[in-house]
């Protein structure tokens, strides 16, 4: 159906309920000769809304069924042998059927069955359009009439119509909730699926990962250990929180306790940067650039380090870390009170004792947290560790060696084949699962550490 | 401890206390210096990788937007194009008969050897050069010749003129012309053949080849017969699909959810677990999201793989918390008083946040959605999991159809095995993905200064 048709049928619907609505209150406001509960906004805004929900709703319905109702109706009009030939037949013989009734034709000549079927389609299709349009507007229309014969001295439409705007605020706030269920429930779903194939006991602590693909073997389910990618995963976020959290704190002190605010204005956006560029841009900069200069460096001082490894990509994750940990911290600084600050100089000692002895221990609990949320975001970092770690799930104790880690797996199992059949990409929710626990821990945990802390002080 | 200092007494230890800190000070502010330039070093650690990451990007990719093109004359040898006079659409003829027989023309005219004819283009411009055809067509970008046959597809009427055109040069001819290939390795490690590598000179040295601002990065799709002729545009509409899809269903979602959270709810278990939940959701990581697009979407709704529009909606959902965060905090900015006026003077709670309380967030609100569609049009993670990494020959026409996006092109780039031609096309694209980050961020303080200072 044309959707240019259906928007205007709306809008003239919303216009005509609207203005009608109006003019019922200005005209019944006239003749009472005092004012109504509500101003005509409202009593237009009250039969608008319900002139338009019926509509609505007899369109979702018809956009819900209306593919498989046509395609149910040409079957019925093609030969009674059509129906039972193979699904892709069916198919093309249907897509064959609406070709010649667009008036755009086939190839070659058209099947008199098919012209007939043609026809009878595009009547059928002109029915149920007409069909559908005169429900919706005469939905609309009764709705309407409903609504414009509730208007009246007494009636509060402008209560009614809050009602309606606050269901739908609800409606949407509602969302966030149904994303946690829907993560939660598809990953549980997908990855019980995948223990059907693979022990959970051989998931969770198995130390080899070999997923041979399916052309390889016909049943051949291959070795789903989990731990070199968890190791991977812990050793690379290990790495970034090392650079990151002496970098990113020392910045953080020094921006609230030492820089000038002018300073201070100029510096924090640029460190902030650091956090809006896209991660494929890191993993590109940690391939072309982090990576050989490491393993140049590794040469000079006799190391061997390879250049796409654990080190590569922990230090360049820690540095897309550092501004995360850096602002965290520098709000968490300031909210720690003055009066512990002043205190603490006022007998004697300098800043930096101040600062060691007396804020950072006041604000511990609320740092950790900030450490705990970089640390989660380390973990889920993807395009980073698939670019620039080497991706080898072999447990390595050696940071210099390529990793692979939990999110490059998910990345590697999942992508091109679309088949949610096999354990080979079905294991891709089981890894997704751990990561979603793993993470939803630590946000918890800190989260819960920073309002603690918060409401400490407050 | 203080009577003690004042009167100057003397501690067990035989000194006083005023001796004792005076003897210890040069080592305390020995510390604090120590202590000071350790936040500077940091500081200057920071801004470092700042400086290291752009100016390695821009000396990287800035080159690739200049091409080497060799400019010529093309005849249309009428011996060597097939296919005859373009049918034309006869009266009672079905449109798909007589796009079938189009077709078909047009698949005779490709037929046609054209490569012998950007063969001659070449050799009009080096009469003396001793190439063989193979080493002539090395040097020249293979799209060439599906470039001269558009134009001919295009006007029929060229059959056996000569007009002038230019011609796209090889990803191996750019990078010899450049100097990026070492031209002391042996034959055998050299991409192109020595006459190929003796002519693509000739022809810079006589003026034929040029580098000229190469726009059809910003005009072509991807492309892997002729990586010269590689550009984003694809990738770039695949983006602004996801990010319309975005900005129309995350904005107005999460500005209501920010309402309604911070301005009607009531305090209790239930509101708890949503704000619980939406600071949560704002650190899963954003492969998760790509997890369950893929199962939910994709395998359950059944929508199509690569589309942009489960790219947006993946999206929408990934950056809703940012936006709900923002938003709300921008909502408890707005000072109670105001609030409490309006109810005092009658206005409903509606009427307040609606008519007073909201307009006064918008600044809010549009950095809220900047930040939000920056974050969007910069990740990648998720949309490898529901398909957009597909290689796409040609820009999609609706959200519906296949489609790339910058980051992932990027990523596509980067795994490309012609390395010294795409390691400089990654930071062109790179370029122009933090170049659109740059001018969505401007645009936001743009606009927020002026409306706040309109108030």
């Amino acid at each position: 159906m044309n959707a240019l048709f259906i928007a205007a049928l709306l809008l003239v619907l919303l216009g005509l309920s609207y203005q009608m609505g109006w003019s019922r209150s200005k005209k019944l406001a006239a003749a009472e000769g005092e004012s109504m509960h509500s101003r005509p906004v409202y009593h237009g805004a009250f039969v608008a809304i319900w002139a338009l929900l019926p509509a609505l709703v007899v369109f979702g319905l018809w956009a819900l069924f209306a593919r498989s109702a046509s395609d149910n109706y040409i079957i019925s009009q093609l030969p009674p042998e059509t129906s039972s030939l193979a699904q892709g037949e069916v198919t093309s013989a249907i897509q064959r059927v609406k070709s010649i009734a667009s008036g755009f034709g086939v190839v070659g000549q058209a099947d008199p069955v098919e012209a007939k079927a043609a026809e009878a389609y595009n009547q059928f299709r002109t029915l149920i359009t007409l069909g559908v349009l005169a429900a919706a507007a005469g939905m609309g229309l009764l709705g309407l009439l409903w609504a414009r014969s509730r208007i009246a001295k007494r009636f509060r439409a402008r209560n009614e119509v809050e009602l309606a705007i606050r269901i739908g605020l609800i409606a949407c706030s509602a969302i966030a909730i149904l994303t946690t269920l829907g993560i939660a429930l598809s990953l549980i779903a997908d990855a019980l699926q995948f223990f059907s194939f693979v022990q959970p006991l051989d998931f969770f602590f198995g130390t080899s990962w070999n997923p041979r693909f399916q052309s390889t073997g016909s049943d051949a389910v291959g070795e789903y250990g989990l731990l070199p990618l968890l190791w991977g995963t812990i050793m690379v976020s290990g790495i970034a929180m090392l650079v990151a959290i002496p970098v990113g704190l020392m910045s953080a002190i020094y921006l609230s306790q030492y820089a000038d605010y002018r300073v201070r204005n100029v510096v924090k956006p640029i460190i902030e940067v650091l956090a809006g560029i896209p991660t494929i841009v890191y993993g590109f900069f940690a391939l072309v650039t982090v990576g050989p200069f490491l393993s140049s460096a590794g040469d000079l001082i006799g190391i061997d380090i390879r250049a796409t490894s654990a080190l590569t990509a922990g230090v360049v994750m820690g540095i897309m870390i550092i501004p995360f940990i850096s602002s965290l911290s520098e709000d968490i600084l300031h909210q720690v009170p003055n009066a512990m600050r002043d205190g603490s100089l006022g007998l004697g000692a300098t800043k930096s004792e101040t600062i060691v002895n007396v804020l950072v221990p006041a604000a511990l609990p609320g740092i950790v947290g900030a450490v705990l949320l970089a640390t989660s975001r380390a973990i889920g970092e993807t395009m980073i560790v698939v670019l620039a770690a080497g991706n080898s799930p072999v447990l390595r104790l050696n940071p210099a060696e390529p990793v692979s880690t939990v999110t490059v797996t998910i990345v590697n199992q999942l992508t091109g084949d679309a088949d949610f059949t096999s354990p080979q990409s079905l294991v891709a929710f089981a890894l997704g699962l751990t990561l979603f626990a793993m993470t939803l821990l630590l946000n918890v945990v800190a989260l819960y550490i920073v309002r603690r802390f918060r409401e400490q002080y407050e | 401890m203080s009577d003690i200092t004042a009167s100057g007494e003397a501690l067990p230890s035989g000194k006083n206390v005023r001796e004792l800190v005076h003897q210890s000070l040069g080592r305390r502010h020995r510390q604090e210096t120590i202590f000071k330039s350790m936040g500077l070093v940091a500081i200057l650690v920071a801004l470092g990788f700042v400086a290291i990451l752009f100016s390695i990007m821009l000396t990287k990719g800035l080159p690739a937007f200049w091409q080497a093109n060799l400019h010529t004359q093309v005849y249309f040898d009428p011996d060597i194009i097939k296919g005859g006079p373009r049918p034309v659409q006869e009266a009672g003829q079905s449109d798909a008969d007589y796009r079938q027989q189009d077709l078909a023309w047009q698949r005779q005219v490709t037929l046609s050897n054209w490569n012998a004819i950007v063969e001659q283009t070449v050799r009009d411009v080096a009469p003396d050069t001793d190439a063989e055809k193979r080493d002539i067509l090395a040097i020249i970008t293979s799209s060439a010749r599906f470039k001269l046959r558009d134009m001919y597809v295009e006007d029929p009427s060229l059959l056996g003129q000569t007009v002038p055109v230019t011609l796209l040069a090889s990803a191996d001819a750019d990078n010899w012309v450049k100097g990026k290939l070492a031209r002391d390795l042996p034959d055998e490690r050299q991409q192109l053949s020595r006459s190929s590598r003796d002519l693509a000179d000739q022809l810079l040295a006589d003026g034929d080849i040029t580098f000229d601002f190469a726009t059809h990065i910003f005009t072509n799709v991807d492309s892997r017969s002729a990586p010269a002729s590689a550009g984003l545009a694809g990738a770039f509409m695949g983006s602004l699909y996801m990010m319309m899809v975005v900005i129309v269903l995350a904005v107005p979602i999460g500005v209501a959810s920010a309402v309604y959270l911070e301005e009607f709810a009531p305090k209790n278990r239930w509101t708890d677990l949503i704000e619980v939940n939406i600071n949560n959701l704002a650190a899963v990581p954003s492969i998760v999201f790509g997890l369950l697009g893929a199962a939910v979407f994709i395998n359950y709704f059944g929508l199509p793989r690569s589309a942009p529009l489960v790219g947006g909606l993946v999206l929408t959902l990934m950056t809703l918390p940012t936006i709900i965060i923002a938003t709300r905090s921008s909502l408890r900015a707005v000072p109670p008083s105001l609030r409490q006026a309006a109810l005092g003077l009658g206005a409903s709670r509606n009427q307040t946040v609606f008519h007073h309380v909201l307009p006064l967030t918008f600044p809010g609100i549009l950095t809220a959605t900047i930040i939000g569609v920056a974050q969007a049009l910069g990740e990648t993670a998720p949309l490898l999991l529901i398909g957009m990494n597909a290689f796409i020959a040609n820009i999609p026409a609706s959200p519906l159809d296949s489609a790339t996006a910058l980051p992932v092109q990027i990523y596509l780039w980067q795994a490309n095995e012609n390395r010294h031609f795409f390691e400089a096309r990654t930071s062109a694209a790179i370029i122009v993905l933090l170049g659109l980050m740059i001018v969505l961020n401007a645009i936001a303080i743009v606009l927020r200064t002026r409306l706040e200072k309109r108030r």
